[in-house]
């Protein structure tokens, strides 16, 4: 077992390698991904059942949730890849941190927008400085800091690993963020605000949920990979293999 | 050549640190006069009744010093970087965490801790309450190093770049949200006359995860943007 991860760790750690793996990956996993997210989207949004005090407009928890989740993990991912970059300066957990930030950024403006949204008909209002609207603002604000980190800095190793650490940084500040926001929002205002429980959700609304977050998350992670491997031939782009990819040859 | 001693390293580099602040009284006096401004701005954009100032008191002081904190850190290094000081720091044979973390500890004192010593004085002017305006300086006290601390983080990383100003803002300002929240908040659970000292020392626990892991990141940022 961990030898196989090392190996995979060591192949992936190859551009060269990490472009083939994209080339095979990719071509399955754009449709698989769509087809989850139409299907898990339409399922959600048309033929699962209305519910009891929200109505229709629950509904938008097929957009909302899946969306969040994906903003969150994309983070915890960036940092992660930051680690590694930092730690043992494996070049592609630079390009797969440059790659995660511009769609975690979309995602986690998605579930601003479809919470607001959301939040009108269900709380009677757009916004609140709820814990979790606050801390998904910030984290927005850190997805948009580490892509103009990114933007600022010309030389494209220097600027991976200035977000690298930058990354590393704020995922520490996303849980004490997440914490002290808690803490604002349950001395002030109570518990006025229930989400819906993972637990206390019908199977009938779950499934479908399930499936348009999966839909979403491996979209997300097809974007990474696009995203990476445009990165990986720009870098790579004096080496042999990218030129007789060029030629039309084999990578 | 053999390596100097870390105590060795220690003290001179804050020594030269402390010496460097020290002549350009500027780089004192600028931050505290904007803390003092901003804070004054209040009043006069919201309303001078005692009791909606209260209120506002403890964010007003709080987001200021935090603002003065960033501004000031600025220029951290952008000094020793076109002297080139900043260079032969990170070419020393000694582990460069010293000497940075002792020119954080000297900005510190000579910004940190003039800004916590007058904060009572800017809360009194807010109307607060005389007996909240220790747990103010208390929390300020407490903060203002996690602010420096992590604001170096930034500052390290935009050290060589044109538009350092706003883009350090940007980088650091979502980072300084829980000291945010935790410093104006127990003043405002003194105002409510509940006791702060689990609030105090949720700061305290912050102000040392920056300042033991802190250090170390300030001198990994400081090495990326040499170009290592």
């Amino acid at each position: 077992m961990w030898k196989t991860i090392k190996r995979w760790y060591h192949q992936l750690g190859s551009p060269r390698y990490f472009y083939r793996f994209c080339e095979a990956v990719l071509p399955w996993l754009v449709p698989v991904s769509l087809a989850l997210l139409a299907v898990g989207l339409v399922w959600g949004l048309v033929y699962a059942p209305v519910e009891r005090y929200q109505g229709d407009s629950y509904r938008i928890i097929y957009i909302h949730v899946p969306a969040s989740s994906g903003a969150l993990m994309g983070y915890i991912a960036m940092g992660v890849a930051g680690l590694v970059a930092l730690v043992w300066r494996m070049k592609m957990a630079e390009v797969m941190l440059k790659a995660l930030a511009p769609f975690g950024a979309v995602l986690a403006a998605v579930s601003l927008l479809t919470g607001a949204l959301w939040g009108k008909p269900t709380w009677g209002t757009y916004w609140q400085w709820d814990a979790r609207m606050t801390s998904m603002l910030i984290l927005l604000f850190l997805y948009l800091g580490i892509m103009a980190l990114q933007n600022a800095i010309r030389d494209p190793r220097q600027a991976a690993r200035a977000a690298a650490l930058l990354a590393v940084v704020g995922v520490i500040n996303v849980v004490i963020v997440k914490y002290s926001v808690e803490w604002l929002n349950t001395l002030h205002q109570g518990a006025t605000l229930k989400v819906v429980g993972e637990s206390s959700i019908d199977a009938s609304m779950k499934w479908p949920l399930l499936i348009s977050m999966a839909g979403l998350w491996l979209l997300y992670a097809a974007n990474v990979l696009m995203r990476a491997r445009t990165e990986v031939l720009s870098r790579e782009r004096r080496s042999g293999w990218v030129r007789r990819l060029v030629r039309g040859g084999e990578a | 050549m053999s390596a100097p001693s870390l105590g060795t390293v220690w003290r001179a580099s804050l020594r030269r640190e402390l010496t460097l602040i020290w002549r350009s009284p500027a780089d004192i006096v600028q931050p505290l006069f904007f803390f003092v401004v901003v804070v004054s701005l209040f009043p006069l954009a919201l309303s001078p009744k005692p009791a909606l100032l209260a209120l506002v008191a403890p964010g007003a002081v709080w987001v200021a010093a935090l603002l003065a904190v960033m501004l000031s850190l600025d220029g951290l290094f952008r000094r020793d970087q076109e002297s080139g000081a900043l260079d032969l720091l990170l070419t020393a044979p000694v582990v460069s965490v010293v000497p940075v973390a002792a020119k954080l500890l000297a900005h510190w004192l000579l910004t940190g801790l003039p800004l916590a010593l007058i904060a009572p004085l800017l809360g009194y002017m807010l109307q607060l309450p005389v007996a909240v305006l220790d747990t103010l300086m208390v929390s300020v006290l407490l903060g203002t190093p996690t602010l420096t601390v992590v604001g170096a983080i930034g500052a390290a990383l935009t050290v060589g770049l044109n538009r350092g100003g706003i883009l350090l803002a940007v980088l650091v300002l979502p980072l300084y949200v829980p000291v945010l929240v935790f410093g104006a908040g127990v003043v405002r659970t003194a105002l409510d006359g509940l006791p702060t000292g689990g609030l105090l020392a949720v700061l305290g626990a912050i102000l040392a995860l920056a300042v033991s892991l802190g250090p170390v990141a300030v001198a990994l940022g400081l090495r990326i943007s040499a170009g290592d």
